[in-house]
């Protein structure tokens, strides 16, 4: 398109006596989100002459007219821009040498875009709006029950653009040429879908495709089309059949959230036994029936972002198969964001499991082919189309813990919009991220642009969509990387990764200081703050197991004033993952501190729960120390005292030994019950802080024996970990005179401690801070890895 | 942290410290980066870091190794030190393509070790090298003070003669190679590692500790040309060997987990301790990686000898990810399978 080609219908203004000319550069997420047709429209009401274009990922506005328009367009422009258009900076320049020439255009229109180096943004992928939907339901409107129906407001971005700026031809739409009405729409400035890249209707745009898995070969022959293939996963669904849909940001399994049957079925298919599986269902309303819903989150159920939002269930218990979220109290929901699952859940009328179509631990799969080969045992159709996914984006998950959201896997409606850095980055840089859980960050200038999660990348596939999204990340943004952040843990991939650079070139940042500026950096705390980190495992400075950390830091430093004390995971990952391991580790090789004392008797009685061979080999291990490294973690306490309590002694997903206590004690509800503490010691220890957690677990053995309620112990223990790292922060301001505490790690998407802490703070004065906008788990450890990086380079 | 657990840690000991520090003397004329044998001329023609060096003396080319051998306990089920100390150093020489013709032996005893099991070990030497055929042709014994060593350490020194087929080094993988090992993994490790901590698996699993030189020789005779690398995992496992041959070659390596022999005793000893059998420690096995045309052929001489006879062909070298060893999970996903480096450290945050 030239600038030529689009002819202004409108008379131009005559030119005032007191014209002048600007120039207005328009930094931010500006395209792909109706932004140049809001400014055609806007300076048109102005009376202004001239033009506006997209130069690489900025917005260039040429305007002519009186000085008082003019000034008007300048504070309107950020005012009234579209609702998922970001303004972050607005440059003016005059052009008043150029007034003529601009004046001369009569009228304003929408010049040809021009590629551009440097930073440049762009926007995640946009919920469908409530106008294309209404067209979508009109029998009588043209894209009726058309699923790939979009316009500037929304519609596919972030996983369709394959270069920018963002244009039709640079991304996978290319293929798919305009009819004459697309066209008409599309060049017409007045049209809301006026340059709205991804616009497509059945004549001119993708089809959908039906195909079942005994169908192997990979020719695109289908048994249906269009609607038609439609009307047969919605059969298919409808009788308890798994089909899998390609979706926005990657395939799908879809069935019936309501058939205990499929739902096994998909669970073995998957392997994926126990994690809670993601439902999505048609609104608001309908997810009420299923779970509490308040008006926080209900705003984030029907958010652009459209994440799955973890919800305290109410209602029947049977209106979901027992399957979905075993042995939780809480549930995952979200709402149709794209034309096709709105056509799924108005044809299907239930709720529906919509999870990543993906074998357990590896990436969500974007390819035909490879959906066809890997997902052909648990699917038993595929309803795709031929519209490709250029980038990988699952999708996200988020939860309100009082009051406020916060995301938990950040991907698909979030990323890749910029996070700002309280630092700026005086060079650009990559952050490489963990290990599980793994994203990693481009930061350049002000912002980190933390990449949608990735995954395990212990897995190939997970670390080939690792440099996939670099490289293709990297490119759209224009940040060519020249030093690299990256955790100590030797054995991360990431770490390797990074080993590969230059060593003048590399920044290490120790993981809980990772996590702990990444709750700072994203609330803009750049003064020393209290950072409590508690986590499963990472890599201390002395190169041990950290993982119950309290720091006095700065987004550059950190001092480690407290920890918890340290318990051997006898058979390393294994002890991970068998939480009975943990718990024998704490009661039988637990760190001597001089506070608890552990009893015998009651150890003994918990270990006669288990193989006498294994306690046997487990004591050994312990005493000779094979393969049981210590670690000073709160997340093993946790997984310890849901062993004891007799809630979990294996995990088949991370964090469930957490997530079953947490649920046992009540947590999802907010509303903790006062049980009282278990017995705890802090005590000072070759100068830092040391919560002896041994009192506590006797507190709990205790208990047990006693028969207290399970679910007393479970919630006494939050408190009791509540207690503990109050005082453990008490005793930090004390060194310090810093009152600002930034929670972050793993532990704290527990909503019950984090809904204590933040009370038991608050009452002793403490300003607190949790992740919000970068998840408090492994997935935000690029933006904290990005946060400090940056502060150090300033130093 | 140990540098001796054959991993990364010792490579770097090696590759960092060992090999900077004797600079030229560890080439001192006509290295091949490659490893290509030249036959003449009287030079190394290997790299320091392989199992064996090849010395070209013009008329034959002579295949020369030393290792040094500490292991507690010094009996254990399946062999004792001396019956490692022949075997280890026969099959490096065997794994770099040598016939060996005879040992070089050191102890090193300290001071109150008890004279019968000296006798034992010595004899077990004896039995090991007569069982081999490869005699001990020299030797040496020092004692030193109590404390300055623990028990006894033994040095063994081989030289072979390079096989006239053989052209093998960890540098010449190529994609499209089959991965053959000759039988069951990660019975030496946790032999030992039972009988050292006491952990009460040794009733049941034994060390697999053996001599590969005829079986080597058995494969070179099938299809010389086309075995292109021979290493027998030792510390640090399977996982340890393919990930120094992935780099040597800049290959990518992928093997079929399931297809990876564990017995079960030793399986079940692997996951009561949460060892990755694939890390831990062998003694009688070797890995080849052959061309695929002959794979067949050599495995089915490997079969043939004794050592081999659980052989199997458990993966093949890609191009894909060069330097990267994976491995096909039962499920089909597809794990990065590291160095050892260290001890095995969670990653699991
Ligand atoms: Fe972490
Ligand atoms: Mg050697
Ligand atoms: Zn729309
Ligand atoms: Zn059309």
């Amino acid at each position: 398109m030239t600038a030529d080609s689009y002819q202004d219908r409108l008379q131009g203004s005559t030119l005032p006596l007191n014209a002048a000319a600007r120039r207005l550069d328009v930094h931010g997420a500006v395209q792909g989100v109706g932004f140049r047709p809001y400014v055609v429209r806007l300076a048109r009401e102005l009376g202004l002459n001239g033009w506006v274009r997209n130069a690489g990922g900025h917005v260039i506005i040429e305007a002519a007219g009186t000085p008082e328009s003019l000034n008007a367009l300048a504070a309107r422009l950020p005012a009234e821009a579209p609702a998922q258009a970001v303004v972050r900076d607005v440059i003016v320049t005059d052009l008043d040498d150029r007034m003529a020439r601009l004046h001369g255009r009569r009228g304003f229109t929408v010049g040809a875009s021009i590629a551009r180096s440097g930073r440049r943004d762009f926007p995640p992928d946009l919920a469908a709006c409530e106008e294309c939907l209404r067209e979508l339901f009109d029998p009588a409107d043209r894209r009726y029950r058309y699923p790939f129906v979009n316009c500037t407001a929304c519609g596919p971005r972030a996983t369709i653009i394959t270069e920018l700026p963002y244009d039709r031809p640079q991304t996978t739409m290319a293929p798919f040429p305009l009819c004459a009405a697309c066209a008409a729409e599309y060049t017409d400035p007045a049209d809301r879908r006026f340059h709205a890249e991804p616009v497509a209707c059945p004549a001119c745009g993708p089809t959908l495709r039906w195909a079942t898995s005994c169908d192997t070969s990979d020719s695109n022959e289908s048994t249906a089309s269009g609607d038609d293939a439609l009307t047969a996963a919605v059969g298919t669904i409808a009788s308890g059949g798994i089909v899998a849909v390609k979706g926005l940001g990657g395939y799908q399994l879809v069935c019936d959230a309501t058939r205990t049957d499929t739902v096994a079925r998909l669970r073995a298919g998957k392997h994926r036994p126990a994690k809670p599986l993601a439902v999505m269902v048609a609104d608001v309303a309908a997810a009420r029936q299923l779970a509490r819903v308040s008006d926080v989150e209900a705003e984030l159920l029907t958010s652009v972002a459209r994440p799955i939002v973890l919800l305290a269930r109410q209602g029947d218990r049977h209106a979901l198969a027992a399957g979905i979220h075993p042995q939780l109290d809480e549930v995952g929901l979200f709402l149709p964001y794209t034309p096709l699952h709105h056509l799924l859940l108005h044809d299907l009328a239930r709720p529906l499991v919509v999870t990543s179509g993906n074998r357990s631990g590896e990436p969500i799969i974007i390819d035909d082919h490879e959906a066809r080969t890997r997902l052909g045992q648990v699917a038993d159709a595929f309803l795709t189309h031929d519209r490709r996914i250029r980038a990988r984006y699952d999708d996200s998950v988020a939860r309100v813990v009082a009051g406020t959201g916060s995301v938990v896997r950040r991907a698909r409606g979030y990323a890749p919009a910029p996070t700002p850095l309280p630092r700026p980055a005086p060079r650009p840089l990559l952050a490489v991220g963990a290990q599980l859980k793994h994203t990693f960050a481009l930061a350049s200038a002000d912002d980190a642009i933390v990449s949608p999660h990735i995954g395990d990348l212990s897995n190939q596939d997970t670390f080939t969509a690792f440099t996939d999204g670099l490289a293709h990340l990297s490119t759209l943004l224009s940040i060519r990387p020249t030093c690299v952040a990256h955790d100590l843990h030797p054995a991360y991939i990431s770490t390797q990764y990074a080993a590969r650079w230059p060593r003048n070139r590399r920044l290490p940042v120790q993981h809980h200081h990772a996590h702990v500026a990444s709750c700072a950096a994203e609330h803009g705390v750049t003064e020393p703050f209290i950072g409590v980190a508690y986590d499963g495992l990472g890599w201390g400075d002395d190169g041990t197991l950290w993982g119950g950390e309290v720091f006095l830091a700065d987004l550059t430093a950190y001092r480690r004033v407290g920890r918890f004390g340290t318990a051997p995971l006898p058979g390393g990952e294994l002890a991970v993952r068998r939480p009975a391991r943990m718990a024998m580790g704490y009661l039988f090789g637990g760190e001597r501190i001089g506070a608890g004392m552990v009893d015998p008797e009651l150890a003994a009685s918990f270990a006669g729960r288990f193989d006498e061979q294994e306690v046997a080999t487990v004591r050994r291990m312990i005493d000779r120390h094979v393969n049981s490294p210590y670690a000073s973690s709160a997340g093993r306490l946790f997984d310890a005292a849901a062993s004891i309590l007799g809630l979990c002694d294996d995990v088949s997903y991370e964090g469930e030994a957490a997530i079953v206590l947490e649920a046992t004690a009540g947590g999802s509800g907010g509303r903790p019950v006062d049980t009282g503490e278990l017995p705890w010691k802090v005590v000072s220890s070759s100068g830092m802080w040391v919560y002896d957690p041994a009192p506590t677990l006797m507190g709990l053995l205790r208990g047990v024996t006693d028969g207290t309620p399970v679910h007393r112990l479970a919630a006494s223990f939050h408190a009791t970990v509540t207690a503990v790292t109050l005082a453990l922060c008490i005793r930090a301001a004390q060194l310090s005179k810093v009152s600002t505490v930034c929670l972050s790690g793993g532990v704290f998407q527990n909503r019950r401690l984090v809904t204590e802490l933040r009370a038991a703070l608050g009452d002793e004065g403490f300003t607190v801070y949790v992740n919000e906008t970068v998840p408090a788990n492994d997935g935000g450890i690029s933006y904290g890895q990005a946060a400090v990086a940056s502060a150090r380079m300033n130093l | 942290l140990g540098h001796g657990s054959g991993g990364q840690l010792s490579a770097s000991l090696i590759r960092d410290v060992i090999v900077p520090a004797l600079g030229d003397a560890t080439k001192l004329a006509g290295t091949d980066p490659r490893g290509e044998v030249h036959g003449s001329g009287g030079a190394t023609e290997t790299s320091p870091l392989e199992d064996a060096a090849v010395l070209g003396l013009g008329v034959v080319d002579v295949v020369v190794s030393t290792d040094s051998f500490v292991v507690s306990p010094l009996f254990f089920s399946g062999g004792d030190i001396g019956k490692l100390a022949v075997h280890g150093t026969i099959n490096d020489v065997a794994m770099m393509g040598g016939d060996p013709l005879g040992l070089s032996l050191a102890f090193i005893i300290e001071e109150g070790f008890p004279l019968e099991d000296l006798r034992r070990i010595t004899a077990s030497v004896g039995e090991a090298a007569r069982e081999a055929g490869v005699p001990v042709v020299t030797g040496d014994s020092k004692v030193v003070d109590r404390g300055s060593a623990d028990g006894l350490f033994i040095t063994t020194t081989g030289i072979g003669r390079r096989l006239p087929a053989a052209r093998l080094s960890a540098a010449l993988a190529r994609p499209g190679d089959a991965v053959l090992l000759s039988g069951p993994i990660a019975q030496h490790g946790v032999t030992i590692l039972s009988a050292r901590e006491g952990l009460g698996f040794d009733g049941d699993v034994a060390s697999d500790t053996r001599p590969l030189h005829r079986l080597a020789a058995a494969m070179l005779d099938a299809a010389g040309g086309s075995v292109h690398v021979m290493r027998d995992p030792t510390r640090g496992g399977l996982a340890s060997a393919l990930n120094e041959i992935a780099q040597a070659s800049e290959v990518g390596v992928v093997i079929d987990e399931p297809a990876v022999p564990v017995p079960t005793p030793v399986a079940a000893a692997c996951e009561m301790l949460g060892l990755d059998p694939l890390h831990v420690a062998n003694e009688g096995c070797l890995v080849a990686f052959v061309d695929p045309g002959d794979a067949d052929a050599v495995l089915a001489a490997m079969r043939s000898d004794p050592a081999g006879r659980q052989a199997v062909r458990i993966g093949e070298v890609v191009a894909d990810h060069p330097g990267r060893v994976t491995a096909r999970t039962l499920i089909g996903a597809e794990r990065i399978v590291d160095m050892l480096i260290g001890e095995q450290l969670p990653r699991i945050c």
